[in-house]
């Protein structure tokens, strides 16, 4: 321990803590630019700077440790005039215009200048001329808003492990970006959205859809529906100045009603669906590993992630086939909404517009892949970010807060609790495996409320195991089987647990990916600005979702069940084939010109 | 290991605009091969590769980018940060003009837009016939006799606008006659 003192108040503190930290502890806030949680302080913007007594300049308080006896002064004349000055460099290079900048209600920079009283700028720095790409189907990035703090640099090499961000050309030319500059489409982003997540200011944003899903709302010959993926209901309210956490469905639900889509669904609906046919899909392949001793197809991997299924594409194609062939539950669903609800309610396809509401931006990606089209038209039109979904409520003048609850439609806006749990690390994985033991040995799971307690929580690759004894049917050469499983969430953790099982090819059966950490709930598309205890409040909210719920297994879904009566057949079946599965193919990382 | 790096431009001096990109990947591995596991290999292997080539085609960025497990992008953060890389092919020769304050004051600027104008190509650019690359240069340490413009390795000072032409014409002689000199 280090004894030191902050604005006059003595304070002991672990010995490597920085002094931010260390601030931190004694509830004294340092305003911060470039540091990002979890990952090594760059130092770069030095809005971080703290007066120590005894040292003739200001050190970034992010990336100095304490030492015994410091005395440190975060507030004083000297630190707030160099903090202002700081500030108001960044600004003079800075070119963009608040009232009409998309962060201008949560820009971190901006704040940054109020905060500190800026009223005018003392400098006139090079602006650099504004260069937006807009190559990305899911982001759109202006160079003139960066103010180099590298964050995102940080985020796509460190915790994605993508690495196509980097700076580039030296001195005042310096850019952010992809190689050379180039635009952002040429080379292997998986189109996550972390960047746009971690940025402080308006240089990444979403592929905004706002525009085109207000006018199919507003066209009287079209039938717009909705679907809602789990994780937006825990961080909706975020928007509105609600806690992290705070469950919002109803509201949501009054809100999509209200803006006028003419069927409020769940992707819930879908994610049970992708448990019927992950699962038998899992069993399928145990069953013909047993049978020929072929373990090639295992472990089995999730697809529900579009962010992990660009990764493996571009950075691991030797995991291609073991990929669940499985569509995301956003691609089900709209398959099916142009198909199956659409002969239900008599309504011709061609004149449908299916808009999904999604925590994530590669969402906006696979949306748009050619492969998507399996109803005969592209089955998911728009795809809406959380954030963009908060300001189109905004935007219309809904008081999201004063709202009263109403359900979703049926059929497709049915669920249990199995399919909200998609929404987190770990999630997919218990849904499955509630489902796989209850079908092979007819009884539920048998783990306090139906939770496997390991799978859960922030760690980065988490590991289970649950033995099957009490098998039925076909499955008894499962009998006293140990299902081994695996869960990884970021993609430099993905990429990690991937190597492991290079080494080890035996020891899982089943692995689930999720791109963003923390999973859907911690994806690009949510609200700014999402910490570990935003996740772990997210994360509080889905499970308890789930409990409230009747129905906890996917295979209960009564409307699932319904589906398969009437118009798939059965799991694996041949019109699930046609229409909720897909194939991968290996990308070149960098395209050649 | 830099000085491996100077030996490979020696022996592949003569030969570089004929060298294709195909030829030069199994000896990039070669170089690559040596550093593997050290750290800081990037530089040696990008000097190296230019070396062979004149010039880093983004081909062989990527290339090496792939085998020492870097980014592509700071692959190109470190090639667009000295200004020594270059992802142009090179012409046989390189002029750079100096517009350092002494070189600029005196007249640098016309000299660049007078040999720009010759050449018909901008900075960093390179001729058609690959024969001359333009740069900008800051201070050769010449600058009592400025302005100065720098032909490879040979420096001509108090260089006029008018007197461009008969500047460059010593380096334009055929093909025939340079091979010829060389072997000699
Ligand atoms: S990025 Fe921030 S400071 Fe810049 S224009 Fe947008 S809101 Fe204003
Ligand atoms: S979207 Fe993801 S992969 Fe693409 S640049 Fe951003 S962080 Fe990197
Ligand atoms: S794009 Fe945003 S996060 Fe990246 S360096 Fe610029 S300001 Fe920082
Ligand atoms: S936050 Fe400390 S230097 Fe940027």
């Amino acid at each position: 321990m280090c004894k030191i003192t902050i604005n006059g108040n003595p304070l002991s503190v672990q010995d490597n803590a920085t002094i931010l930290e260390a601030a931190a502890m004694a509830n004294m806030r340092i305003p911060t630019l470039c540091y990002l949680e979890g990952l090594q302080p760059m130092g770069a913007c030095r809005v971080c700077i703290v007066e120590v007594e005894g040292s003739a300049t200001l050190p970034a308080s992010c990336s100095t440790p304490v030492r015994e006896g410091m005395v440190i002064h975060t507030n004083s004349k000297r630190v707030r005039e160099a903090r202002k000055t700081v500030v108001e460099l960044l600004l003079s290079e800075h070119e963009g215009d608040c009232r009409l900048c998309e962060r201008s209600e949560d820009c971190e920079l901006r704040k940054l200048a109020d905060e500190l009283g800026i009223r005018k700028n003392r400098y006139e720095g090079e602006k650099p001329s504004s260069a937006t790409d807009t190559s990305s189907v899911a982001l759109v990035r202006d160079n003139a808003k960066c103010i180099k703090c590298r964050r995102c640099v940080q985020v796509c090499a460190q915790i994605q492990h993508v690495g196509v961000l980097a700076p580039q050309f030296r001195g005042y030319r310096t850019t952010i970006g992809p190689a050379f500059s180039d635009p952002l489409s040429s080379v292997a982003c998986v189109q996550c959205g972390q960047c746009a997540a971690v940025c402080p200011v308006g240089a990444i944003v979403e592929h905004s859809h706002i525009d085109e899903v207000l006018s199919a709302l507003e066209n009287p010959h079209k039938h717009v529906v909705v679907q809602t993926a789990p994780a937006i209901r825990a961080a909706l309210g975020e928007c509105f100045g609600l806690a992290p956490g705070t469950l919002v469905t109803g509201k949501m639900t009054t809100a999509l009603k209200l803006l006028g889509f003419d069927a409020v669904f769940d992707t819930d609906f879908a994610a049970d669906l992708t448990i019927m046919e992950e699962g038998t899909e899992l069993l399928t392949r145990l069953m013909a590993a047993h049978q020929t001793g072929d373990r090639s197809k295992l472990p089995q991997f999730t697809s529900c992630s579009p962010g992990w299924i660009n990764y493996a594409e571009h950075y691991f194609p030797d995991t291609l086939d073991k990929i669940s062939t499985c569509k995301s539950p956003q691609q089900m669903f709209g398959a099916l909404a142009k198909t199956y609800y659409a002969q239900k309610v008599g309504i011709d396809p061609a004149k449908m517009v299916v808009v999904s509401i999604m925590p994530c931006t590669a969402k906006k990606y696979e949306a748009a892949r050619p492969e998507m089209r399996s109803s005969g038209f592209q089955d998911v039109d728009y795809v809406l970010t959380t954030r963009e979904l908060g300001d189109l409520i905004k935007m219309s003048g809904i008081d999201f807060t004063a709202l009263e609850d109403s359900p979703m439609d049926a059929p497709l806006g049915i669920s249990t609790g199995a399919a909200d749990i998609f929404a987190n690390t770990g999630g997919v994985m218990e849904a499955a495996l509630r489902t796989v033991h209850a079908v092979t040995t007819g009884r539920p799971i048998g783990m306090e409320d139906l939770h496997i307690a390991v799978l859960a929580g922030l760690e980065g690759i988490k590991t289970a195991s649950v033995t099957l004894s009490g098998t039925i049917g076909v499955w008894k050469f499962l009998e006293g089987k140990e299902v081994k499983v695996a869960v990884a969430h970021g993609l430099g953790n993905a990429a990690a647990l991937i190597g492991h099982i290079r080494d080890n090819p035996d020891e899982f059966q089943f692995v689930e990916i999720m791109t963003c950490p923390g999973g859907c709930i911690g994806g690009g598309g949510q609200p700014r600005f999402t910490t570990d205890e935003v996740r772990r409040a997210r994360i509080a909210a889905i499970y308890r979702e789930d409990e409230g719920k009747q129905l906890r297994q996917s295979h209960e879904n009564p409307a699932v069940q319904q589906l398969y009566a009437e118009f798939l057949g059965s799991p694996l079946g041949e019109k699930s084939h046609h229409l909720l599965h897909t194939t991968y193919e290996q990308h070149e990382r960098v395209k050649s010109h | 290991m830099t000085q491996y790096a100077h030996a490979e431009h020696k022996n592949s001096a003569g030969s570089c605009h004929e060298t294709g990109v195909q030829d030069v990947i199994p000896i990039i591995d070669d170089i690559i091969g040596r550093y593997r596991g050290t750290r800081g290999a990037l530089i040696p292997v990008l000097q190296s590769a230019q070396n062979l080539l004149g010039y880093l085609p983004k081909e062989v960025l990527i290339h090496i980018s792939d085998q020492l497990d870097i980014p592509y992008s700071e692959v190109a953060g470190v090639v667009t940060f000295y200004s020594f890389f270059t992802t142009v092919p090179r012409g046989k020769h390189t002029v750079r003009v100096c517009l350092g304050t002494a070189c600029y004051v005196r007249g640098g600027k016309e000299v660049l837009d007078a040999i720009s104008k010759e050449l018909r190509i901008e900075v960093e650019q390179t001729t058609e016939d690959r024969l001359f690359s333009l740069e900008i240069g800051r201070c050769f340490g010449a600058c009592g006799l400025a302005p100065v413009v720098m032909i490879d390795e040979t420096v001509f000072q108090r260089v006029k606008p008018s007197r461009i032409r008969a500047l460059l014409d010593p380096y334009r002689i055929g093909p025939d006659q340079e091979a010829d000199h060389e072997t000699n």
